[in-house]
């Protein structure tokens, strides 16, 4: 090779590393434009009182724009592993999308009835009828005394994952 | 530079700056199409005229509508539909046409399909058809969400879903694709730019290399007869026009395709003013509402088979969730008729009447995307009791059949069309 060639694929190469460069950058801003906007990821915290909660008696909160159901368990309804325990009350905490395609069950007296394909939950959130493959999905959340904040990953929740799981 | 002389006309003016009557030429008056051909070659300029109506009608509403979450809803069927001089007329046209332009995409894809117009030189046809399949799909899809109605939010909802792959619970490029946890502004205004900027940009360009992909191998005829088109050419420029088997895109070829067109427009009009229901779902004329869910999701009829292949599949199998088989089934049903050319191992162009075995399949597989269309429009209704009759053909088991038919469809396709070829001692 004559010293032309070498250089010339010297510049070529160059050339090509700072267009390579500009165009990863580029990439990554653009990437990042895409990304949530902090005042959206600011919105994905909602904070409740479970104190107030009536026995056998669920709501339903939004939080990150889904339903999350929250029951106070009645001294009747099963216990299970799935149960969020704050100080001597149980309580099922989950997001209220059924696992089969994402409808929204309504509580009927014991159980979430789905009225688009028939499924059904109890108490804990465990399917027991129907389509829905797993139990409703546990939010993130963490337990401040008898606040629950939905969107914060505290002790309690990975308690709860792993003894799901 | 040139020589520029006093010009004697404006057509002279031009063509000594712009070269326009070679242009024409080329582009026009002498590319040449074959004279075997029948209406089905006409669903090309169908095709393009109807991107043309969607362009126009979409600049309209363009003018009125609102990309944001509190506005668009009313933008639309307030202000467009009652407020603005026909501006039903242009939210029916573009909405109709919508739906319009993916029945002649459809019939235009399987006349390549049964003319065998995707191979030997035509695989740059086929795959740029395809990705504009592709980029119309994207666009049907995006302006969807744009009136901000249920069907609207939880077709997005559940297509964006579809990101996470499965079990691969991939829930970060879910959130990112959409700019927030749920469907939300961020997602809306991203996707308006997309329907009416990008994807178009795209789909012009695809379409400019489409038309291109044309020139060297020229269009495909009924019988696949191949054309020394030089030859052709000149027997009709000597006056030879009848026994030339060639005819010049205009005025002849293009006059032809505006009969054709006529007719479709005649069509496509009727459906704007007199049964432009079909393209409006009810259910989108509530306003999206993130906590209620409607009864049925289903998306628009052209994507009622490839959605069909996603949830065939209800059950277990191999160790696999449900859920993940349909969703490869589904991914695998997105990019199969992208390499359509290299599936068909018949060395010959042959229109299917000519190839027995292909024939066959051809029919059975447009039978098969009907039936998965009719299935995925229905409740996936799994019966658990009564007699095996009602327990084995139930909704959920004949989409799940109608899934497994079209796999194996594509799985024979090789095969067959060797037969095919070894039986008329092509290979």
């Amino acid at each position: 090779m004559s010293n032309n060639t070498n250089r010339r694929s010297f510049i070529g190469f160059s050339f090509a590393a700072v267009a390579a460069a500009g165009g990863v950058g580029a990439l990554v801003g653009m990437k990042q434009a895409w990304d949530p906007l902090p005042s959206v990821l600011a919105g994905g915290f909602t904070k409740v009182d479970l104190s107030t909660l009536k026995a056998g008696d669920p709501i339903t909160v939004e939080w990150r724009g889904k339903p999350v159901f929250i029951l106070k368990k009645t001294a009747q309804m099963e216990k299970s592993d799935r149960d969020l325990v704050v100080g001597s009350d149980r309580f099922t905490v989950v997001i209220g999308l059924c696992t089969h395609l994402g409808c929204i069950p309504a509580w009927k007296k014991e159980n979430w009835k789905c009225a688009c394909h028939g499924g059904a939950f109890d108490a804990s959130g465990k399917q027991v009828f129907g389509p829905p493959p797993k139990p409703l999905i546990l939010p993130q959340f963490s337990i401040n005394g008898t606040a629950l904040v939905l969107g914060e990953t505290g002790p309690e929740y990975k308690k709860l994952l792993t003894a799901q799981a | 530079m040139a020589k520029i002389t006093k010009a004697n006309s404006v057509g002279e003016w031009f063509d000594q700056r712009l070269n326009t009557t070679a242009l024409n030429k080329v582009m026009m008056t002498e590319y040449w199409i074959p004279k075997d051909i029948n209406f089905l070659w006409a669903m090309g300029v169908v095709l393009a005229v109807t991107f043309k109506l969607l362009i126009i009608s979409g600049i309209f509403l363009l003018m009125y509508y609102k990309p944001d979450v509190n506005l668009a809803f009313d933008s639309v069927n307030y202000t467009i539909m009652q407020e603005v001089k026909y501006g039903w007329l242009f939210r029916h046209m573009h909405g109709v046409a919508a739906s319009v332009i993916f029945l002649i995409i459809y019939i235009h894809m399987f006349t390549g399909i049964y003319y065998g117009s995707y191979k030997k030189g035509r695989e740059m046809i086929w795959i740029s058809g395809m990705l504009l399949f592709v980029t119309f799909s994207a666009a049907g899809f995006s302006g969807y969400m744009l009136p901000w109605g249920q069907m609207s939010y939880w077709a997005a909802s559940v297509i964006t879903n579809l990101f996470a792959g499965g079990s691969l619970e991939a829930w970060g490029l879910v959130e990112w694709i959409r700019g927030g946890f749920t469907v939300n502004d961020a997602t809306l205004t991203r996707f308006f730019m997309l329907h009416v900027f990008l994807l178009p940009l795209a789909i012009i360009g695809i379409i400019a290399l489409h038309f291109y992909s044309l020139r060297i191998p020229h269009v495909n005829t009924q019988n696949s007869e191949e054309l020394d088109f030089d030859a052709e050419a000149e027997k009709y420029l000597a006056g030879n026009k009848k026994s030339a088997k060639v005819i010049p895109f205009w005025p002849v070829f293009l006059s032809k395709d505006f009969a054709v067109l006529s007719v479709f427009l005649i069509f496509y009009f009727y459906l704007v003013f007199f049964h432009f229901g079909f393209a409006m779902d009810p259910v989108n004329f509530d306003p999206a509402d993130n906590l209620k869910t409607p009864a049925h999701i289903y998306p628009e009829w052209y994507f009622l088979w490839s959605y069909e292949t996603l949830r065939g599949p209800f059950f277990d199998m191999f160790g696999m969730k449900a859920a993940d088989i349909g969703l490869i089934i589904f991914g695998l049903a997105q990019g199969i008729f992208l390499v359509f050319p290299f599936l068909d191992r018949d060395p010959d162009i042959l229109p299917a009447h000519k190839r027995p075995l292909f024939r066959i399949w051809f029919w059975i597989m447009i039978i098969d995307l009907i039936i998965l269309s009719v299935f995925g429009k229905l409740p996936p209704l799994a019966v658990t009791e009564g007699t095996w009759y009602q327990i084995y053909f139930d909704n959920a088991h004949i989409g799940f059949y109608a899934t497994i038919l079209f796999l194996l469809l594509w799985a024979a396709l090789p095969i067959i069309t060797r037969i095919d070829a070894k039986r008329r001692g092509a290979v």
